[in-house]
């Protein structure tokens, strides 16, 4: 089969495997262990550990430069009846990539699709939003009023 | 010349083994875990991540305790570590305007849409040693929160500026069409370097070296008076295309500092006066290292603007060649090896030297 889906479907895809590279590992395991259906998979390319460069623009947009590397963790497995998931995700969690690749194959399983979706991918980005928002307030709680003050020799 | 030696394996395991227990410490005291240092000591871990050019906090707060808190020596280890990694390719640029923000203030707008935002900063503390900090056991108030989260619109706050033409533009058309982007870990560096190498070099330079140049305009050195336009840092979202996908897709987040500069210009024969910018972008939480990094990167553009170049700050070979602390401490510290053969040919000369000297104080004496 195919592996690229082409263009009008990428973005179903692309929303999931962010959210998954994002997910917590103790709660992919919650939810492999009830979602996966007794699904078999063989490793397309077992879990593997490498970087990915990396890049910034000067001023934020403009000309692109070289920032730094991070450490990636990628896997890619196969289901029986052939769909083939990805899994790419920050850190050097292996068994974090082999979940992501599992859930990504899970996902494109249409009859299965907007079922994990709602019980794990939304489960799992309400929490990631949650953690963000948590944050966020707290930042928004130092925003500052700051008052320039009129200096007594310049007064008139 | 360093020489190889031979022997002394049996000294060399000893003094290994003294140093795992002097980085042990005494054993009664509980051991360091590493998510104690990335936690309680999250700046020394930016510091390595930044200069050792690698964001995972997991290594860096491991190097850190290798390394027994010397930062070079941690960043020695991951810069090491990394050249085990094979590369799987470049990310997209990240967006710092989308960036999910702990701080963002600037210096040069007190009313900005979204407002300035402190964040958990040392400004404003009073520098005082918290001896209540020494008592263990002490759990800090939460901090507070508000109702609402943050705008979510945050503009630049230099487009402010572009709005009215009084800054020059980031994007410059001749920049964005040459697509080739320079990375100093791939090539050796050579001059002259674009801006895109100045800025990978000064992203992973020396804190203390960068902070030291940027420094020196400030003095007086090549002055270009400079404004902290704004500074940033919270978490982005890193967007990367695998080859078998086809499109990009987020594979986690990462936190940054950025710090954009307004500085002066005079104006030249082809562009008006207006103001000019500075950019410094590094992983984590490093605020001194990012306004630093900006007032060296507009230093180094001294030849773009026509302006002359009168300081050190502005000498890109200087600069770029020794901002490296890896590099530097690799140089520097080798000369307490073995330098036997070499050290005994010198003695050999400087003998011979003054013994010639000698006797032709003799003969002319005769």
């Amino acid at each position: 089969m195919s592996e690229k889906i082409n263009d009008s479907n990428f973005e179903p895809r692309r929303h999931w495997m962010g959210v998954l590279a994002r997910a917590d590992l103790a709660d992919l395991e919650r939810h492999w262990k009830r979602e996966n259906g007794g699904v078999h998979y063989r490793h397309l390319r077992p879990p593997e550990t490498g970087l990915v460069m990396a890049r910034g623009r000067a001023g934020g947009n403009g000309q692109r430069f070289n920032l730094g590397e991070m450490t990636v963790t990628r896997c890619s497995l196969q289901f029986p009846d052939g769909i083939v998931g990805h899994g790419y995700v920050a850190g050097r969690d292996r068994r974090h990539a082999e979940l992501a690749a599992a859930f990504d194959a899970l996902l494109q399983r249409p009859e299965r699709q907007e079922q994990v979706k709602q019980h794990v991918i939304h489960s799992l980005e309400q929490k990631y939003i949650a953690e963000k928002e948590d944050r966020s307030k707290k930042a928004a709680a130092t925003k500052v009023d700051f008052y320039t003050m009129v200096r007594g020799e310049d007064a008139s | 010349m360093y020489v190889a030696v031979k022997g002394g394996e049996k000294a060399i395991d000893n003094a290994h083994q003294y140093l795992a227990e002097e980085r042990r410490g005494n054993a009664d005291v509980a051991e360091l875990t590493l998510e104690q240092i990335s936690e309680q000591l999250s700046h020394a871990v930016s510091r390595v991540m930044a200069e050792g050019s690698l964001f995972d906090s997991e290594l860096a707060a491991l190097a850190i305790k290798q390394a027994r808190g010397d930062l070079i020596e941690a960043i020695f280890l991951i810069r090491a570590y990394r050249t085990t990694l094979p590369r799987f390719g470049y990310s997209e640029p990240i967006d710092t305007a989308a960036m999910a923000l702990d701080r963002r203030i600037s210096a040069t707008f007190k009313d900005l849409p979204g407002g300035q935002i402190l964040g958990p900063t040392f400004d404003y503390t009073h520098r005082l040693l918290d001896f209540a900090l020494a008592a263990e056991g002490l759990t800090p108030e939460p901090a507070e929160k508000t109702v609402e989260t943050l705008d979510a619109d945050m503009p630049r706050v230099l487009e402010l500026l572009n709005d009215e033409g009084l800054i020059e533009p980031a994007v410059k058309e001749e920049e964005l069409a040459d697509s080739s982007v320079g990375d100093l870990t791939r090539e050796p560096l050579e001059f002259p370097a674009g801006r895109d190498l100045r800025l990978q070099n000064l992203a992973r330079g020396d804190e203390g070296f960068i902070l030291s140049l940027g420094y020196s305009p400030q003095r007086g050195y090549a002055r270009n008076h400079a404004f902290v336009g704004e500074i940033r840092i919270g978490e982005v979202a890193v967007e990367f295309s695998p080859e078998e996908l086809g499109f990009s897709i987020e594979i986690g987040d990462i936190k940054v500092s950025e710090c954009e500069t307004v500085n002066q210009f005079q104006g030249s024969k082809k562009e008006p006066a207006q103001f000019t910018r500075g950019y410094g972008l590094a992983f984590g939480h490093c605020e001194r290292k990012v306004i630093s990094m900006a007032l060296v990167d507009r230093a180094l553009r001294w030849q773009e603007l026509g302006e002359d170049k009168v300081a050190p700050v502005q000498d890109e070979e200087f600069v770029l060649s020794h901002s490296d602390n890896i590099q530097a401490t690799g140089f520097v510290e080798h000369i307490k090896l073995p330098h036997y053969v070499d050290f005994q040919s010198e003695l050999e000369l400087v003998r011979r030297l003054r013994a010639n000297a000698l006797q032709e104080q003799m003969e002319a004496a005769e």
